[in-house]
């Protein structure tokens, strides 16, 4: 096997490979090839789901968060995609020698704030520290586990005719994070999207019996977790371009840096497939949560068997999204 | 976004559409070679050629500075970035290039020292902040692109900045386009040519494409109503001459700052045109005054003869006389997760857009 | 790689300034260009001001099209 490079982290189709090929293949059992954000499993009888995730963002601090935080919501998050209320988190940090105390005080204390504000208690943990050079300053990893009070969603329910929904702007983490590292400044900042989705989840899910699936569009953007989801399906996805909400400044820095914004990380925004006829409810639930402010419904499931996803153009025209191929950007997860 | 969204605006693109229609003639072919890498995607970003009608076929050139940079540079830069206490500075699409037997982005994840900027200026300074290190910015790219580099040199200079230089690959457009338009198998009624380049050149360098090879060229914007208006304006063309569709940007004489920049710090040469061969008069080395900030010979390293894999087809692709589709590897051995060729490896190639934008 | 984008001289001191588009700033290298003041258009590319946008233009451009 080649070199790891960064492109296998990015979210997109090399990283899917590896996961496939390697993973997968190595680990195999029915749980886990589902790929789903979180496994739910039957223990006695509940449904309980389990999920990990590790977080090497840099930088550290960033506008609208930190490593700490975003390591929080967003196990919050993958648990809260599969209609399961989060529980508990453990903390796995990996810290580099060196790091200043009061860095390392001030990731601790967002943490416990982060963990607060979702309603998950932290109960579990381990902490290392490794040589100067081992790791960049700080590597958090957090698994949590929650209880499944929503049964039932799974890519097999997403049925021709669809919505697909996303709750609000994308690209603002991936923008903030990048803003430090490329030297641009914003008049008005572009605060990352990073935030706990549990409580605006539990309002959708309450609204409507027919969600069929969700999944938070994180490394790789929109255009990769709909691809996935085209995958899961089997069925072609077709959204409008001018549909997709994205802000003023995202879109500029995307114009000026190359990038396309529908293949930005967001930490804040889950992108929600349910039935048409509740489409509209399930809008005015997001858009009455802060949360869910700029919610839009931005296509449907056409139903054919392409699994492919295709934007109709601004211009008029149409054309396919792949997934993401190699790295659009390093460490903003 | 001003001056961007208005030329994206669908009654402007429809009505464009509309007018390309009722003056096509359905009896012949329009075939128009798009020359730039930039205007090879913003025409798969917008799906113009789903709205078009078939008989305007828009074929794609080598207007890519990544696809037409030889394996032997991309060997060079990652042998000089083997050698102690370099930096090497690049823009982002020559990360992933496939040089004989590596790539930038290998050699990174391997500890060598590469840094991907978005601006000379970043090169610069790190120059600056790292003085016991030498920094070589990989100088590719057409006219939009020179000047920038031109001026960092001058900058390198006026400040006094010994740990800089630039290893240098720049190409210019105009004697390609000549090229392609000799070639015996062209087939080429006009060109939309790349606007941003235009910008610098002016478009007295394009008058020949007209006059002596009856090819009608149009400057285009980047974005659809610029590109669709420019195909229209091909086609209302009584005959072929040289005009400005972007002319909120592109001044007919265009920029004699940037230009001067140019001629200061480069001189015209040969180069080396992957797929295309060794064209005369088509690059830029940087001229004797200036051989401190030249890489090339700061550094000197080994390099293997680089061998190309038979099978692929870039040459012709870049020449417009093939389309991706024609090429037994791609899609297959050659995908942008593993390119062969150039054409797939950067971001702007033909066969990677074809490959992005789902056309298989 | 021919990327270079619209904005707004908000600031110019010599070669070195600031443009801003869409609520986003940053430094530019106005070396390539001159007369430029505030509140003009540049286009931006690799960091470097390389053109001037004209109003005029980007107006008729616009009314040439809607009279079609």
């Amino acid at each position: 096997m080649d070199r790891i490079t960064l492109g296998h982290g990015s979210g997109g189709r090399q990283m899917h490979k590896l996961i496939d090929s390697l993973f997968l293949k190595a680990f195999s059992n029915p749980i886990l090839n589902q790929k789903r954000d979180s496994a739910v499993l039957n223990i006695g009888n509940k449904k309980i789901a389990f999920t990990t995730d590790s977080y090497v963002v840099d930088p550290i601090f960033f506008p609208g968060g930190d490593i700490g935080s975003l390591a929080i919501y967003g196990t919050v998050n993958d648990l809260s995609v599969c209609g399961a209320r989060a529980l508990y988190i453990s903390v796995g940090a990996v810290i580099e020698e060196g790091l200043d105390g009061s860095v390392l005080e001030r990731i601790v204390r967002s943490m416990a704030e982060a963990a607060k504000k979702a309603g998950v208690r932290i109960v579990t943990g381990d902490t290392k520290v490794v040589e100067k050079g081992s790791c960049d300053r700080i590597f958090i990893n957090t698994s949590g586990i929650g209880e499944v009070y929503y049964e039932g969603l799974s890519t097999d329910k997403i049925a021709p005719g669809d919505s697909v929904i996303v709750s609000g702007p994308v690209g603002d983490h991936a923008i903030s994070v990048l803003s430090k590292r490329e030297g641009i400044e914003f008049g008005t900042i572009v605060r990352s999207d990073s935030a706990p989705l549990d409580k605006l989840i539990w309002k959708v899910l309450r609204s409507s019996k027919k969600v069929r699936f969700m999944r938070d569009p994180t490394r790789g953007g929109l255009a990769t977790t709909l691809n996935e989801i085209a995958l899961g399906a089997k069925s072609g996805i077709a959204i409008e371009e001018r549909d997709v909400p994205v802000r003023p400044p995202v879109r500029q820095a995307c114009e000026l840096l190359g990038l396309d914004p529908l293949y930005l990380a967001c930490e804040g925004r889950v992108i929600i497939i349910a039935a048409k006829e509740d489409g509209p409810r399930i809008l005015k639930t997001l858009g009455a949560d802060k949360a869910g402010r700029g919610a839009k419904i931005i296509g449907s499931v056409t139903g054919d068997r392409s699994a492919r996803v295709y934007l109709n153009t601004i211009a008029g025209g149409k054309r396919i999204i792949d997934m993401l191929s190699g790295e659009q950007l390093p460490r903003i997860c | 976004m001003k001056y961007i969204d208005e030329f994206r605006s669908r009654a402007l693109t429809s009505r464009l559409i509309s007018r390309i229609r009722s003056v096509a003639d359905e009896g012949r072919e329009y075939r128009y070679m798009e020359v730039c890498g930039t205007h090879t995607m913003a025409i798969f970003k917008y799906g113009l050629r789903e709205l078009l009608p078939r008989n305007i076929r828009l074929i794609s050139g080598p207007g890519c500075p990544v696809c037409v940079t030889p394996l032997e540079y991309l060997d060079r830069a990652i042998a000089i970035a083997g050698l102690p206490k370099v930096i090497i500075t690049t823009f982002g699409d020559m990360l992933r290039v496939p040089g004989s037997s590596s790539t930038l982005e290998n050699e990174r994840a391997g500890g060598k020292h590469i840094k991907v900027v978005y601006s000379t200026d970043d090169a610069l300074d790190i120059a600056n902040r790292n003085t016991d290190k030498e920094v070589v910015f990989l100088g590719v790219g057409f006219e939009t692109t020179v000047p920038t580099v031109a001026a960092s040199i001058m900058s390198a200079a006026k400040q006094g900045i010994h740990n800089y230089s630039v290893l240098c690959a720049h190409k210019t457009m105009p004697e390609a386009l000549g090229v392609i338009m000799a070639h015996r198998d062209a087939r080429i009624d006009g060109f939309l040519l790349p606007g941003h380049v235009s910008a610098i050149t002016g478009m007295k360098p394009y008058g020949f494409l007209a006059k002596r090879y009856g090819a009608g060229c149009v400057a285009a914007g980047f974005e659809p109503v610029d590109m669709l208006q420019a195909i229209l304006m091909l086609m209302e063309q009584k005959r072929p001459i040289v005009e400005v569709q972007y002319k909120r940007i592109v001044d007919p004489l265009g920029n004699r700052l940037a230009r001067k920049a140019i001629e200061k710090v480069f001189e015209k040469s040969s180069s080396e045109w992957r797929g295309i061969g060794k064209l005369k008069n088509s690059g830029l080395r940087i001229r004797k005054e200036f051989s401190r900030f030249d890489a090339s010979l700061k550094f000197r390293v080994k390099t293997v003869r680089p061998r190309e894999d038979k099978s692929c087809i870039c040459g012709a692709v870049l020449k417009g006389i093939k389309t991706p589709v024609d090429c037994k590897l791609f899609g297959k051995k050659c995908t942008p997760a593993d390119p062969v060729g150039s054409c797939m490896v950067s971001s702007e190639g033909t066969c990677a857009a074809y490959y992005k934008y789902g056309r298989r | 790689m021919c990327l270079a984008i619209p904005m707004k001289v908000v600031k110019i001191d010599g070669d070195q300034g600031m443009v801003a588009a869409g609520g986003l700033t940053r430094k530019a290298n106005f070396i390539l260009m001159k007369d430029i003041k505030p509140g003009d258009y540049v286009l931006l590319h690799a960091g470097f001001a390389i053109a001037k946008v004209k109003p005029e233009e980007a107006r008729q451009t616009i009314k040439l099209i809607r009279e079609l």
